[in-house]
């Protein structure tokens, strides 16, 4: 193993992260549609009893992107979570919101009452992925900082901080570009639409899944404009390369050279979405199926992987700086040491049997699904 | 290098010091009561699984619902420790990210996955997988939090004592050598064993305070009493535990952080012989005047117990704050420089390390470029102390140091002691019980008509309210602990590498106010609405 596919590995098992991450955002796009698939007090609980029993995994995935992260790639971790501090601060202020609201929300005792942790639910649902949308997009977009290794030692540096952001707005910035909203919105109807599906899918009840289907196609609508508007200006734009020497450059057209030189991704990429629009879309016309959380998620691992792969392989500057470009991040500059990432290497062949026993879990929690009765008579939110 | 330190926003600092407290102090309030709680649940659990008996699955029941309100809090904390190393230790997370980001993606793969997967099945799997699939789920949730907890107290150790690492000039960072001496360090190893037994007398305290409230209103007795037994006997196993790791830690700080137990023992002027101090005057307000008192006002000490602690030897040589401000000599004849002559060494390190890079960048030959490593080398081990202003800054807070370790050890040696003294009552242990009747009733702690009874449901209330008090005891003993790692580290970072002051990130002191502010509110609502909803539920009792 050379170091350079120890950094394409652990791009590709942060990217994985991510891309699973983007997955399990099922759960803030349900939540976010709690009122209207759930429809009456007893059709909300139900919602919020199907996304409780998942909302951990999309928790521990996000901790764990961000921990595997640091790990590989700790120049993005201190530039990106220092610099756009406003940014990481709400999607983490939002996140902890969520996590007390299952448990409390309908204990005896709750003196702030249901009707808020059910908002703070709401406001999870549509913030996180909102955000998480756009801090993905800025690895097209680029964001705004400097960095500088010799402030350290630096006696007439202004401080001896190396990264620093280029403006006060400390990552809110980021959402002024029209494109970093338009992927963050994309990334809100993808929540909602893989929400109804998991609801759906989980959820024995028949008022619910209708209003699901009808749910589906309202946000369909507006994903597919979104994804696409961003798909078409992603392949048209100039991006971030880097040559031999590490001197970062504007390349034309540089996403669409990625996908036709690396055909592979560009496979991943077409696959996922269709296997997206097929969950959808037999959802939608087969009123007897129920099972579109499971091509649309695949589908969506796949179309993400395949996007945030694009950002960083074949020679591209994964977090562009638009301050400076040769302070923008590729996976040799930014990168773990060849021990570090060598030995976090044999940790990841943990993985495949962390994942064995989430599924198999899973499965036997999921097994039966989800009704009113049980709510009556097993532990419930 | 005075432009370097006149440049950075004190504000900044302090914020972020706050905040970072502010999230570890909120987050340990919950994590321990996890940790202890999943050993007394698993314990139940296994009863129900072993007897069949309805009774152990609805007490086990009852003490999961108290740990998942509690575990949602720890989880939501939790969360935010993690991302404010990034957050607002910009410069620390680059500096030592190599070496410190491994641990926590590990304690991610490794231990949350466990945790967050089995829990699930713990609460929504009693009717869904078999009773020996739902045990083994709830001993893995505990197991999932225990390990995790390994893993961030790894990292812990690694900022106490930094090893398995070299830093590297062309990177600007240090970076891992040795996985093996970061993970298995035995400064990591120490505080694992002392902070994992200390969560289970956490653990062993709460369940026992809780029982005796039903003992105490009449309630649930048979489900008190056997979980009484329970939280008892965890909590003595655990304390005593905790004293012999705790015994562990101290030597490893004694070894390796000298100016940290001095602080902790307000030990101003070191030597040979050192008494350890059970109480003295330490002012909590300010720092105390080291440099001219002989040693803290009012002190009592035990004769020699502070060598024998730190060395093993009863007049083994302990370093006062002064001794090591000012440089002294080991037994073994080896000096310790003193602060000045390290800040002398840091900024030589720094201007070594200043002119390799010139050259690297001037594209200087390779003989050059290993001369000006070897300077740079040479003085590495003080680089920390190049940014030191004045050699006072080295002291941590003393008074902190002091009466945090004095509260911890105080009320872990009464913990032990209670326990103790409740596995006699409880086990009704013929001779022992009623011998331990009647001494307290020789001394008026309950009353002499009770004095040859052996019932602990029938003792007066104060008996009840004193089990139910050792609760917040027991958690302000817990963060004290925490309160001596950490203050006692100051001002360091990661201990003789990085002061504070160099880790933070460029933000304006205002946005982390702001964002300090923000959690307090947050967690301070949320800690209210837990407390208040595990007091409803403890009060609505186990559905038996």
């Amino acid at each position: 193993m050379t170091y350079e596919f120890l950094q394409h590995y652990w791009c590709f098992i942060v990217s994985l992260l991510g891309a699973l991450l983007v997955f399990l955002l099922f759960v803030q796009g349900a939540n976010s549609l709690v009122r209207s698939i759930g429809g009456n007090e007893e059709g909300r609980r139900l919602v919020i009893n199907s996304t409780g029993r998942k909302w951990e995994f999309t928790f521990t995935t996000l901790v764990t992107f961000g921990g595997a992260f640091f790990a590989s790639f700790p120049l993005f971790y201190s530039t990106s979570f220092g610099g756009a501090y406003w940014l990481w601060m709400i999607i983490l202020f939002t996140f902890v919101l969520q996590a007390v609201s299952y448990e409390f929300q309908n204990k005896i005792g709750n003196i702030l009452g249901p009707n808020t942790f059910q908002f703070f639910l709401v406001l999870n649902g549509i913030v996180g992925p909102l955000l998480l949308g756009g801090a993905v997009a800025t690895f097209f977009e680029g964001s705004n900082f400097i960095i500088e290794k010799n402030n350290m030692i630096d006696f007439g540096a202004m401080t001896p901080i190396i990264s620093r952001w280029a403006n006060a707005s400390h990552g809110l910035d980021a959402l002024l570009n029209p494109w970093v909203l338009v992927f963050g919105f994309a990334v809100v109807f993808l929540a909602r639409i893989l929400g109804c599906l998991y609801v759906m899918n989980n959820v024995n009840d028949d008022d619910i899944r209708d209003r699901g289907r009808h749910s589906l196609l309202v946000n369909t609508v507006p994903f597919l404009i979104l994804f696409v508007a961003y798909l078409v200006h992603l392949l048209l734009k100039d991006g971030y390369a880097y040559n031999a020497e590490g001197v970062i450059f504007m390349e034309p057209y540089k996403y669409l050279t990625n996908f036709l030189s690396m055909w592979y991704l560009l496979i991943l990429l077409l696959i996922g979405v269709v296997l997206v629009l097929f969950g959808i879309g037999k959802t939608i016309v087969d009123k007897q199926f129920v099972s579109g959380i499971w091509p649309a998620g695949i589908g969506t691992v796949l179309t993400v992987l395949a996007l945030l792969l694009c950002s960083a392989w074949n020679n591209t500057a994964y977090y562009p700086s638009t301050a400076d470009l040769q302070s923008s991040l590729t996976l040799a500059n930014s990168c773990s040491s060849e021990f570090t990432l060598r030995t976090m290497f044999y940790v990841s062949l943990l993985v495949p049997f962390v994942l064995a026993y989430i599924v198999y879990c899973w499965r036997a929690i999921d097994k039966k699904k989800l009704t009113k009765d049980e709510l009556k008579t097993d532990h419930a939110y | 290098m005075t432009n370097l330190l006149l440049n950075i926003d004190a504000g900044t600092i302090d914020w972020s010091r706050a905040q970072f407290a502010l999230t570890a102090i909120y987050h340990w309030l919950f994590v321990p009561l996890t940790l202890g709680l999943a050993v007394i649940m698993g314990i139940m659990e296994t009863c129900y699984y072993r007897t069949k008996d309805k009774f152990w699955k609805d007490t086990a029941i009852f003490w999961q619902k108290l740990f998942g309100i509690n575990f949602a809090m720890g989880v939501a904390t939790g969360i935010i420790l993690e991302f404010e190393f990034g957050t607002n230790w910009s410069n620390y997370s680059w500096f030592v990210g190599d070496i410190f980001g491994a641990p926590l993606a590990v304690e991610g793969i490794v231990a949350f996955f466990m945790e967050s997967t089995f829990v699930a099945v713990m609460y929504f799997g009693w009717k869904k997988v078999s009773p020996g699939f739902h045990l083994a789920s709830t001993w893995l949730t505990g197991l999932g939090a225990t390990i995790s907890a390994w893993w961030i107290l790894v990292a812990n150790a690694w900022m106490q004592y930094p090893v398995g690492c070299e830093f590297n000039p062309d990177t600007m960072r240090n970076e891992m050598v040795s996985f093996a001496e970061v993970a298995l360090s035995p400064f990591a190893v120490s505080k694992f064993c002392h902070t994992v037994t200390s969560a289970w007398i956490i653990g062993g305290v709460f369940c026992v305070g809780v029982s005796c409230w039903y003992l105490m209103k009449k309630r649930e007795t048979k489900m008190a009493l056997e979980s009484l037994k329970i939280g008892a006997w965890v909590g003595l196993v655990a304390a005593v535990l905790a004293a012999a790791t705790g015994h562990k830690s101290a030597q490893d700080v004694a070894e390796v952080q000298p100016m940290k137990l001095a602080a902790m023992e307000a030990l101003y002027n070191g030597g040979t012989d050192v008494g350890l101090t059970a109480v003295a005057w330490v002012s909590p307000f300010g720092q105390p005047d080291y440099e001219n008192e002989e040693s803290a006002p009012l002190k009592i000490e035990m004769p020699y117990a502070l060598s024998f602690m730190a060395t093993n030897d009863f007049h083994g040589y302990v370093p006062g704050i002064n001794d090591i401000l000012n440089g002294y000599t080991r037994p073994d004849g080896t000096r310790e420089l003193s602060v000045d002559e390290k800040i002398q060494r840091g900024k030589m390190a720094i201007i070594a390390l200043t002119e390799y890079r010139a050259a690297k960048a001037d594209g200087a030959d390779e003989a050059t470029l290993n001369s000006l490593s070897s300077a740079l080398q040479e003085n590495m081990k003080y680089f920390g102390y190049g940014y030191i202003k004045d050699k006072s800054q080295v002291v941590p807070p003393i008074a902190v140091n002091f009466w945090a370790f004095r509260i911890m050890v105080g009320v872990g040696c009464l913990l032990i002691l209670y326990f103790a003294l409740l596995l006699v009552i409880t086990h009704r242990i013929p001779f022992l019980t009623v011998f331990t009747r009647r001494l307290l009733a020789t001394l008026g702690l309950i009353p002499e008509t009770e004095a040859d009874g052996n019932d602990i449901t029938n003792l007066p209330a104060w008996h009840y309210w004193f089990a139910i008090a050792l609760i917040p005891l027991a958690y302000i003993a817990s963060e004290s602990g925490w309160l001596v790692a950490e203050f006692g580290r100051q001002p360091w970072t990661i201990q003789d590498m990085l002061p504070t002051w160099v880790a933070v990130s460029d933000l304006q002191s205002g946005s982390v106010m702001l964002t300090f502010f923000l959690f307090l509110i947050l967690f301070t609502t949320m800690l209210a609405v837990e407390i208040n909803i595990m007091l409803k539920q403890i009060k609505k009792g186990p559905e038996l």
